[in-house]
C-alpha cells in the first residue's frame, strides 16, 4: 500500500471505542438516565415535523386566502422565518421561552419549538404551492356545484394537493432531521452532542465516531428518500391532468 | 316570464369589453345554442349566469329574482345550474360515483343511500352505467363527459349550461355526448350551449345567437340562422364552419 492509503486508514484504527459506546449514540443513557443520541435525533424531528405540518397547513392556507388580513400575517410570518438561520431561531426559543413563559423551559422543548416553528414556514410555501398547482377547472366545477369554499378546499383541492406534497415534505423532513444536529448547541443531547460527549470522556477516536454518525445520519435520510420515491411512483396515477391546449 | 332574463349586461376583463350591453331572455324549457368565433365572449356570457363571473353593469334575472347583487347567496343559486366544461372538469381523486353523489350530499344533505341510487340511475341514463366504480382517468374522454353531464343532473337543476362540451372530445366521441344532450332537451331541460356543432344546433336548438366581439349580432331560430342570415359577420362565420 502507498503512503497515502497507510495514513488514512491509519486514522481509522480505534472501532472498539465506538462499539462500546455504540448503546449511548443511538438511545444517550436511556432507559437508567435521559434519552439521547440518534433517538432524540429522530423523536425531535418527528414532534418538529408534525407540528410543522399543521401549522403550514395553516399558515399556508392563509397566505393564499384573498383576505389582505389574513394573507398578510402569514406572508411576514414566512418571509422572517426563511430570512432567518436556523441556528438563531433555536438561540431564541433558548433564550425568550423562559423569559415569556416566566420559568425553566427544558432545552429539548426550545429546540423542538424552534424546529417547529423554522419547519412550518417552508412547510407553508409547500402547501400553498401544491395548491396552486391543481388546474384551476377542480375549483370552477365544485363551487359551481354549490360546494362552499371550505368545502371546496376540504374535499377536491387539498386531497390532492396534499398527495402532490408528499415528496417536498419529505424532502423537508429529510433537512430537518440533519438540522436537529444543531440543537447540541443548546446542550440538547442528541446524536452529534452525544458523539462529542464520546469523544471528550475517552479522548480518543474522533475520526471513527464521527464518521459513525455521519454513516447513520446517510441511512435515515437515505431511508426516507428512497421511501418518497416510492410513494411518488404510486400516487401518479390520479392527479388532475391540465390537459388544456 | 322568462327564466333567465340579460338587462344591459356589460363586463370588463381590466380594459377588454368582453361583453357588450347584453339583453336576452330564455324561456323555460328553451334549448338556445350560443355560437360565435373565440374570444366573442360566448363562454363568458354563460359563466356570468352562475356567477363563475361578475358582471360590472346591468342584471341578470333568473325566476323573477336578480342574482347579480352583492349579496345574493352564490351556493344556493349555483346548486340550481348544472354547468358541464370543455375540459370536464371531474375530480381524479374520486370514482365516477362519488364524483357525482358528493354535491348532492354536501350540498343537499341528501342521504349517501339516496344519492348513490340516483347516481346510478343518471349513470345509466347516460349509457355508462357500468362504470361507476372506475376512477375518471380509467374511462374515454365521451365517457368523462357523460360523467360530468351525470353530476351536473344530480343536483336536479332547473339550468343547464354547457361551454363547449365537445371541444375537448376525439370525433368519434363527440356523438355519444351529444346524444345525451339531445335526450335532455327533449325531457324539456332548459338549456345555454356554446357549442360549434352545428348540426346540434339545427336538430334541437328552439333559437341560436351569433355573437361576436361582446356583442349579440344575430338571433333567430335555427332555420332562420342557417339559412338566411342577416349580419355579414354571421354569413363570414357560417361559411367558415359549415
Amino acid at each position: 500500500m502507498d503512503t497515502f492509503t497507510t495514513w488514512f486508514f491509519g486514522l481509522f484504527t480505534n472501532w472498539p471505542v465506538v462499539w462500546k459506546n455504540f448503546d449511548y449514540l443511538l438511545i444517550g443513557a436511556y432507559p437508567q438516565g435521559p434519552l439521547g443520541g440518534l433517538a432524540m435525533s429522530i423523536v425531535m424531528a418527528v414532534i418538529g415535523i408534525f407540528g410543522a405540518f399543521w401549522i403550514g397547513l395553516a399558515v399556508g392556507l392563509m397566505r393564499l386566502s384573498r383576505k389582505k388580513w389574513l394573507s398578510w400575517p402569514a406572508l411576514v410570518y414566512i418571509e422572517i422565518i426563511r430570512g432567518t438561520p436556523l441556528l438563531m431561531v433555536i438561540f431564541w426559543f433558548y433564550f425568550f421561552a423562559p423569559i415569556l413563559l416566566g420559568q425553566a423551559v427544558p432545552e429539548t422543548h426550545s429546540a423542538i419549538a424552534a424546529f417547529t416553528v423554522f419547519t412550518s414556514a417552508y412547510v407553508a410555501e409547500i402547501v400553498r404551492a401544491g395548491v396552486l398547482a391543481i388546474p384551476k377547472g377542480q375549483t370552477e366545477a365544485a363551487r359551481s356545484s354549490g360546494l362552499s369554499h371550505t368545502q371546496t378546499m376540504m374535499y377536491i383541492i387539498l386531497p390532492q394537493a396534499l398527495r402532490n406534497m408528499i415528496p417536498s415534505f419529505v424532502n423537508q423532513f429529510v433537512s430537518l432531521t440533519k438540522d436537529t444536529s444543531l440543537a447540541m448547541i443548546i446542550n440538547v443531547n442528541e446524536l452529534t452532542l452525544s458523539a462529542r460527549h464520546i469523544y471528550t470522556r475517552t479522548m480518543k477516536a474522533p475520526m471513527e465516531i464521527f464518521l459513525t454518525i455521519a454513516v447513520l445520519y446517510f441511512i435515515i435520510c437515505w431511508v426516507l428518500t428512497a421511501f418518497s420515491r416510492k410513494l411518488e411512483r404510486n400516487m401518479s396515477r390520479y392527479q388532475a391532468r391540465n390537459n388544456a391546449h | 316570464m322568462p327564466l333567465i332574463e340579460f338587462h344591459n349586461v356589460n363586463k370588463w376583463f381590466g380594459d377588454f369589453h368582453v361583453l357588450k350591453n347584453i339583453n336576452e331572455s330564455v324561456n323555460k324549457g328553451e334549448v338556445l345554442v350560443i355560437c360565435g368565433p373565440s374570444g366573442s365572449g360566448k363562454s363568458t356570457l354563460v359563466r356570468c349566469i352562475n356567477r363563475l363571473e361578475d358582471i360590472q353593469q346591468g342584471e341578470i334575472i333568473i325566476n323573477g329574482q336578480v342574482v347579480t347583487h352583492k349579496n345574493q347567496d352564490l351556493n344556493a343559486l349555483r346548486s340550481e345550474i348544472g354547468i358541464v366544461f370543455q375540459q370536464f372538469n371531474l375530480y381524479p381523486h374520486l370514482t365516477v360515483l362519488k364524483n357525482i353523489t358528493l354535491a348532492p350530499i354536501k350540498v343537499k344533505k341528501i342521504t349517501k343511500e339516496e344519492a348513490e341510487q340516483t347516481a346510478l340511475r343518471l349513470l345509466d341514463r347516460v349509457g355508462i352505467g357500468n362504470q361507476a366504480h372506475k376512477y375518471p382517468i380509467e374511462l374515454s374522454g365521451g365517457q368523462q363527459q357523460r360523467v360530468a353531464i351525470a353530476r351536473a343532473l344530480a343536483m336536479k337543476p332547473q339550468i343547464m349550461l354547457f361551454d363547449e362540451p365537445t371541444s375537448a372530445l376525439d370525433p368519434e366521441m363527440i356523438n355519444e355526448v351529444l346524444n345525451v344532450m339531445k335526450n335532455l332537451a327533449r325531457e324539456g331541460m332548459t338549456m345555454l350551449c356554446v357549442t360549434h356543432e352545428m348540426g346540434f344546433a339545427r336538430e334541437v336548438a328552439d333559437r341560436v345567437i351569433f355573437m361576436d366581439h361582446g356583442e349579440i349580432l344575430e338571433r333567430g331560430t335555427p332555420g332562420h340562422f342557417f339559412t338566411s342570415p342577416e349580419h355579414e359577420r354571421t354569413k363570414a362565420f357560417l361559411r367558415e364552419i359549415l
